[in-house]
């Protein structure tokens, strides 16, 4: 049995190691510094980078990291703090299915309700496509940490005088505050990979753009384009912006961890 | 194990004031009621300490003196608790003004993890928010009240360290040093030694011991040697009623009612 669960563990993170040798092996040598300053080159030209593509990435992550974490951790505050209401419940429980909604299915309803009305496609619109795949993962992770700070702390303030507004902010949430980082940051990491949604709202960009207006290109946009291209020289960029794209999630989850140590360390004597 | 001067309790009886004056009390979580007209004198400048079996609604019934109870959802007051004539329940009472002025420790210490000593002292002061007084005039109510407390010679040299690093003792007399930094008039323990070791319980019954005179102080506690030790009056509760309340020498030595008399001798609770 000890057997068999040691096989499960190894096949679990198997995938993993698989993707990342892969990734090494196929794009490690097409990163160069080009990769990160050059802009994309045309067809038959070697060469040339993903500049665009990353400050794309960044500014989608801006936007949505910019809408998502306020909306986000205020809705997983008002859930812990008033638990046991209707509201609380139906908000919940659409949280969740608002979580398992297929990312395309948000890049659609991001393309009927922002992209068709304003007539183009933008980064605004990738960005607040994005945020909505946020929400419910930082509302209900910022619930689960929010519940982890003892009621006593919140007593405590309470007869000590404090109002309940200035408690939850300055008692509640401020211990909670290492976890909803961390769960700010897996957010961030979950989204800075995802694809589907950008597709009608981003749309992608050959050009260099800082305009929320345009349409603007991303990491996992570019990669897409360029691995169903027929040229062997995209194909190679399309391996290193993959390898870029892990390296950042990777980066962004090591630093969700040693948050998260720094909160359980600090807690106790 | 007997620290302190015996009390003469019936001289201090004499010149006392009623500070708190509870009258017909009823407190309920939903349908339950577990506090049954309730009515006692909490007489100024001494310590009332309010003893009985687990589950009697002696906590219960000292969250009602600050107003405490409320805050549990489902929970309800009737009757009246009159501070200085005033009862505050009374409709237009700021319960948050009646928590700075009735403070409150309770059974497990809760320092803010957030905060440092200092600033964990300091934090009833601070709950004012903009009204709270210049730091210059903080830390000299800082110093005041850890020397009130007995903790100012052990942390004087780590004020910015964090509270999280000092022993459950320490911890304990830092929350009664907080509670005494917004200057309360009454000053509700509740079972404030259940979770330290002896020798940090003798450090804070010595404070208690200490404070009288100064505060008026009601003390639940489950330890009958420890109301004998630290109090004026005692109070004896069942089942949600007072059964009796007079001067600690009688009540241990004569009391009026047998059910005090078989709870005492240890025939049940």
């Amino acid at each position: 049995m000890v057997g068999l669960t040691v096989v499960a563990a190894i096949f679990a993170t198997l995938p993993l190691v698989l993707i990342l040798g892969l990734l090494i092996q196929k794009g490690a040598s097409s990163l160069s510094w080009d990769f990160f300053t050059a802009m994309p080159k045309p067809v038959g030209e070697t060469g040339g980078g993903m500049a665009n593509a990353m400050m794309g990435t960044l500014m989608l992550i801006g936007i949505a990291s910019s809408i998502g974490l306020p909306v986000g951790i205020g809705a997983g505050l008002y859930l812990a703090e008033h638990r046991g209401t209707k509201i609380a419940f139906v908000v919940r429980f659409l949280s969740d299915v608002l979580n398992g909604l297929p990312s395309i299915v948000v890049g659609i309803f991001a393309w009927q309700f922002l992209v068709r009305p304003i007539g183009h496609f933008s980064a605004l619109a990738g960005g607040i496509a994005l945020a909505a795949m946020m929400i419910p993962l930082v509302t209900r992770a910022t619930e689960e940490m929010i519940h982890l700070v003892p009621s006593s702390l919140r007593e405590a303030a309470l007869a000590l005088g404090y109002p309940r507004w200035r408690t939850s902010l300055t008692v509640v949430l401020r211990t909670a505050l290492p976890g909803i980082v961390t769960a700010a940051l897996v957010a961030v990491a979950r989204i800075a990979g995802e694809t589907a949604p950008l597709l009608f709202t981003a749309f992608g960009n050959q050009f260099w753009s800082t305009s929320v207006n345009e349409p603007i290109s991303a990491l996992p946009i570019q990669i897409f384009t360029y691995a169903i291209s027929p040229y062997d020289e995209w194909h190679s960029l399309a391996w290193a912006g993959a390898l870029v794209l892990l390296a950042l999630v990777l980066v962004i989850s090591l630093i969700a961890r040693f948050v998260t140590r720094s909160r359980f360390s600090g807690g106790h004597d | 194990m007997a620290p302190f001067a015996p009390v003469d309790a019936t001289v201090a009886v004499a010149v006392a004031e009623p500070r708190l004056a509870v009258r017909a009390l009823d407190a309920y979580y939903g349908a339950l009621r577990v506090v049954r007209g309730v009515s006692v004198d909490l007489l100024e400048g001494q310590v009332t300490a309010i003893i009985g079996p687990s589950g009697c609604g002696k906590s219960t019934l000292l969250r009602c003196l600050n107003r405490m109870h409320e805050t549990v959802s489902t929970a309800r007051v009737e009757g009246e608790v009159l501070l200085d004539g005033r009862d505050i329940y009374a409709r237009g009472v700021n319960a948050i003004e009646v928590r700075r002025r009735i403070g409150m420790v309770f059974q497990r210490p809760t320092p803010f993890p957030t905060m440092s000593i200092r600033d964990n002292v300091v934090a009833g002061l601070r709950a004012a928010g903009r009204n709270a007084p210049p730091r210059a005039e903080q830390d000299e109510i800082a110093e005041w009240a850890l020397r009130r407390s007995a903790l100012w010679d052990e942390v004087k040299d780590r004020l910015p360290d964090s509270a999280m690093a000092l022993s459950g003792g320490q911890q304990q007399r830092l929350c009664i040093a907080r509670t005494l930094a917004t200057k309360p008039r009454v000053l509700l323990l509740d079972e404030p030694t259940a979770s330290l070791d002896p020798l940090s319980t003798q450090k804070v019954e010595e404070l208690v011991y200490e404070l009288r005179g100064e505060v008026t102080i009601v003390m639940v506690t489950h330890n009958m040697q420890q109301a004998a030790r630290v109090s004026d009056r005692t109070a004896f509760m069942l089942e949600g009623e007072l059964v009796e309340v007079a001067p600690t020498s009688r009540l241990f030595t004569a009391p009026a009612d047998e059910r005090t008399e078989a709870y005492i001798t240890g025939r049940f609770g």
